[in-house]
């Protein structure tokens, strides 16, 4: 049987800001900037939008957005949870929308001066005691006060088991920095990584170095989610949206999933990846390219476990062999990536998404049909797969 | 009293009286007094009978390395870098996060014994460290 949300929502359009490092203008300029980038894109005044989906660490709320670019009525506005786990759960919660009638034309956002305003990983302090509050308690009196050193302590472990290497890590960094010098959005472009300078970067939390950690990035971007049969009448080739699941499993933390059985795999995403594909009727081997969540390099390559691409301990065989590369088996983060182009908390790898299914990535691998994007890792996160129409 | 560097946890429902046996001298784990399942971090509910009826045990400080990482940068005031932060398996079965002390970042190794020891800032407030346990696997 198939799936009430299979093939019944499509990515219409994107729009993206300027990334820098200091935009000088509001985040709900730049939260405005995107979405009508996103309904100039589709062919399709912003009057037309009637929802909003954003991250809750999103600092623009929907109304805001909505007054900002002149939106219709509103008939969906929500925010998901747990940072970059957000990403493809707003495709989620628009494409649920569009599929039951709720709302027609769903603006997808995120947009942040993350570089210039809030940065991630500064710590949290407060005197209202929350269940959330509390979990990062467990961490910041020892000193664990940023992501990096959140990730550090499952890479190191799954790097022991399985004899991971720095060279490996650093085969992602490079893949996706050679994907950013044909991208002039990307920060790093102009700027080549050699294996030299990888390992010759400061260690920040051992075994992760600079490079294994993605960009800060003032910047916004919005995805356009409508019925596919919409879509079809709209400017740009439909994204078709196979399939799209938000997944958290027993004993989930955020970030710090330390007392689960197994600290070497990511259960998350290893059930995101049974609810997609299970979803779109489609399995690993119809995956084409793909954008792996990236906040750090050795989270491409468990991964390429978790969604079936290769079996438990092989990611780092992939990445050997040039697996991400563009005439790999599985082109990943083919815009550079968080690492490489920028950071916007995912939702700029969605975009990627949509761009491979239409062929216009500036580095396009010939003959994709379907691409896998990921949410955050390490947190409660997702899954979702376009394809073309 | 001494102003510290250290961010001191909230003190809720759910954790206060964990870090009240930190000041007592004592690393304890939640226990279900319905299944007695451990658990760590605490939590207010047995997520394997759903008892709201807890007590607690006092480890016995002693356990092994699960894994971890030796943290350079970004540097806070008032923590000395190289830090090295620690998953400890203890020997009743809970794993907790920690920082290793009294070891030098060249010598840590996964599966290394180590041993609980109270820590007290300069303000009196206490937490939980590891050291390696001496004579191990000399």
């Amino acid at each position: 049987m198939s799936h009430f949300l299979k093939n019944k929502a499509a990515i219409a359009g994107i729009g993206l800001t300027e990334f820098s490092k200091k935009s000088g203008v509001s985040e709900l300029s730049l939260a405005a900037q995107a979405t009508l980038a996103a309904c100039q894109d589709a062919g399709l005044h912003p009057s037309a939008i009637d929802g909003f989906v954003s991250y809750t660490l999103d600092s623009t709320d929907e109304i805001e957005l909505a007054r900002a670019v002149g939106a219709g009525d509103l008939k969906l506005f929500t925010k998901v949870n747990y940072g970059g786990g957000a990403a493809v759960g707003t495709i989620l919660h628009a494409v649920m929308a569009v599929a039951t009638g709720v709302a027609d034309n769903v603006i997808c956002y995120r947009a942040m001066n993350g570089r210039s305003g809030q940065r991630m990983g500064q710590g949290i302090s407060g005197q209202i005691v929350s269940s959330d509050l509390v979990h990062w308690s467990w961490y910041m009196p020892y000193g664990m006060l940023t992501p990096g050193s959140w990730i550090a302590m499952i890479a190191n472990k799954y790097m022991q088991h399985y004899g991971v290497t720095a060279e490996d890590l650093g085969r992602v960094a490079i893949s996706q920095r050679n994907y950013a010098q044909s991208n002039p959005r990307s920060f790093f472009h102009g700027k080549p990584l050699t294996m030299e300078d990888y390992l010759a970067s400061k260690m920040i939390a051992d075994p992760l170095r600079l490079y294994d950690f993605c960009q800060e990035t003032d910047g916004g971007c919005a995805i356009l989610v409508t019925s596919a049969e919409r879509a079809r009448d709209l400017q740009q080739k439909p994204a078709i949206i196979r399939g799209v699941v938000q997944a958290s499993t027993r004993g989930q933390e955020q970030m710090t999933s330390y007392y689960r059985d197994e600290l070497d795999s990511l259960p998350e995403m290893e059930m995101a990846a049974r609810l997609v594909y299970e979803q779109s009727g489609l399995g690993p081997n119809d995956i084409n390219a793909a954008c792996l969540y990236d906040a750090f390099t050795s989270e491409v390559i468990m991964q390429l476990e978790s969604f079936g691409f290769c079996g438990r301990g092989e990611g780092k065989d992939m990445v050997r062999e040039g697996a991400l590369d563009i005439d790999g088996r599985l082109p990943n983060n083919t815009h550079g990536g968080l690492l490489s182009e920028a950071y916007i908390h995912g939702m700029n790898s969605i975009a990627e998404g949509a761009r491979l299914v239409r062929g216009t990535s500036t580095s396009q691998p010939e003959g994709v049909e379907h691409v896998l994007v990921s949410s955050g890792v390490g947190v409660p996160t997702g899954a979702l797969i376009l394809g073309r129409d | 009293m001494t102003q510290s560097f250290r961010m001191k946890p909230p003190m809720g429902e759910d954790n206060g009286w964990w870090w009240q046996q930190a000041a007592e001298g004592n690393l304890a784990i939640q226990r279900c007094t319905a299944c007695s399942t451990l658990r760590h971090p605490p939590r207010p509910m047995c997520g394997e009978c759903q008892s709201l009826e807890w007590d607690h045990v006092v480890a016995s400080g002693r356990g092994t390395l699960d894994s971890f990482t030796i943290l350079h940068h970004p540097q806070f005031p008032g923590f000395d870098y190289p830090l090295i932060i620690i998953l400890v398996q203890l020997e009743e079965g809970t794993r907790i996060t920690s920082q290793l002390i009294n070891c030098s970042e060249d010598t840590v190794e996964f599966g290394m014994p180590v041993e609980m020891v109270m820590h007290e800032d300069p303000d009196g407030f206490r937490l939980p460290m590891f050291q390696p346990v001496r004579g191990a696997n000399a």
